[in-house]
């Protein structure tokens, strides 16, 4: 067993410097690297590309480092629910490359897998597509998209072992498992790491090769951003 | 009278078949599934990783790792699965959701559709919008069928940026069922009360309009 465990967030996170690009799983503010986001606040790097589907809240996730303005760029999908983040960009303070959700996905996968670019049919026509080489296949208009280059990918799952094999709990599993292993480095965060042999491995989600460190987060906030309920009758 | 946000997820409701799978947008789309037909079976499924969608839960049951696209606690079914966003939307893109209904700020006669930028005031990003529209072999659009200006939303062309070209197959709007062919916008049913000059009044695109037109059937 080759073993990825660190000891703390520090470590794992240490030799991050200003000007990287990070990818960071999550939709929203659900299966976030909540230890990881805190730690790269303290460690005030700078001038970060960030990779995330979403850029959080104004005062949690990405909302914390585009607050202290850490953030040089930032690629996701989907960025309407901080208003920190709406500021910078209409200012021109802050880069932004919205991209489809699913081709981010899968130029996170595509990198993860060693594909450097796929044709897919998300954008054609529209201002997503422009600049891009276009190709017809079965009758149908496709864009090449490339792979995404990152220095770090930092992602959350469930449980995890010193092996780095990962298993993701509901609906926080979304970008996580296709960014493991689609940067250099990939470092995880983990609501409960155990001992490699706990596990069973017919139920590992993402194999730990796809992940150099792992660590285990010392307390998780979770937060809800739309709490929906129904009554009980 | 013309149809609240309700009426139109009923009126799109029932456009739901037995075993579809369905991807439900943010907004009146999202209340479709409140009013599935009786006796029939679907499945939502919902891009952010979830298929087999059930209601919210009852409070004190929510958990922040089951969420919906639009962000909200929800529960699942028997049957349901969990999965990552590029399966997800390997699901969408591969053609296994049978239908994807979403709102819309334009739609135009050709089948074009905007929703996810205007220009200068509101750029939220497209989520899954682009890769939903550009995929899904049926597309029904929520829409309101004027802007709160009165101005018309169904238009022989977008002004917005484009989300996806030639791909919407019908809009259910507050005064209207309507169809695109090769031809444009054919006028299907009129929300009950409307007439047809109303709706005409209402869309600037020319309506295709095949004799009688009849009234949608709400309950």
């Amino acid at each position: 067993m080759i073993n990825k465990k660190v000891s703390s967030v520090q470590e794992a996170l240490h030799d991050i410097k200003d000007g990287q690009t990070i990818m960071l799983g999550g939709f929203g503010l659900c299966g976030i690297p909540e230890n990881s986001i805190a730690e790269l606040v303290k460690m005030d790097v700078k001038d970060l590309t960030c990779i995330s589907n979403n850029a959080g809240v104004d005062d949690f996730g990405l909302g914390l480092l585009l607050q202290k303005r850490q953030i040089k760029k930032m690629i996701s999908s989907y960025v309407g629910e901080n208003a920190e983040f709406e500021r910078q960009m209409l200012s021109g303070e802050l880069e932004v490359e919205l991209t489809p959700q699913g081709t981010l996905a899968e130029k996170c996968r595509a990198a993860q897998a060693g594909i450097p670019a796929f044709f897919t049919p998300a954008g054609y026509g529209t201002e997503v597509a422009e600049g891009k080489e276009v190709r017809e296949f079965n009758g149908k208009m496709h864009v090449m998209e490339e792979a995404y280059k990152a220095d770090f990918a930092i992602v959350k799952a469930w449980k995890g072992d010193e092996a780095g094999n990962l298993i993701f709990k509901g609906t926080a599993r979304n970008f996580n498992s296709c960014m493991a292993g689609a940067a250099k480095i990939t470092i995880a965060e983990v609501e409960e790491l155990v001992p490699a042999g706990t596990l069973d491995p017919n139920q590992i989600h993402i194999p730990g090769i796809f992940v150099k460190r792992i660590f285990q987060g010392e307390k998780y906030e979770k937060r809800i951003e739309q709490r929906t309920v129904r009554q009980r009758q | 009278m013309a149809l609240d946000k309700i009426g139109i997820a009923k009126r799109i409701a029932q456009e739901l078949k037995d075993g579809y799978f369905v991807n439900l947008g943010i907004g009146i789309p999202t209340l479709v599934a409140n009013y599935i037909p009786q006796g029939i079976s679907v499945e939502f499924q919902s891009e952010n990783g979830v298929l087999g969608m059930g209601p919210f839960p009852f409070e004190g049951e929510e958990d922040a790792d089951v969420i919906n696209a639009g962000k909200q606690t929800i529960t699942t079914l028997a049957g349901a699965s969990f999965f990552d966003s590029a399966t997800s939307f390997g699901m969408i893109r591969g053609q296994h959701v049978d239908l994807t209904i979403l709102g819309a700020m334009e739609v135009s006669e050709n089948g074009n559709i905007a929703n996810w930028k205007i220009p200068g005031k509101m750029v939220k990003g497209m989520g899954g919008a682009m890769d939903l529209v550009a995929s899904a072999e049926n597309i029904i659009v929520a829409m309101m069928h004027v802007n709160k200006a009165g101005e018309s939303k169904i238009l022989k062309e977008c002004t917005l940026p484009l989300t996806g070209v030639k791909c919407v197959k019908k809009v259910v709007t507050e005064l209207a069922v309507m169809e695109i062919t090769p031809n444009g916008f054919k006028l299907l049913e009129r929300a009950p009360g409307v007439t047809v000059e109303e709706i005409i009044k209402a869309t600037e695109a020319n309506l295709i309009i095949d004799g009688d037109i009849p009234e949608m059937k709400i309950d």
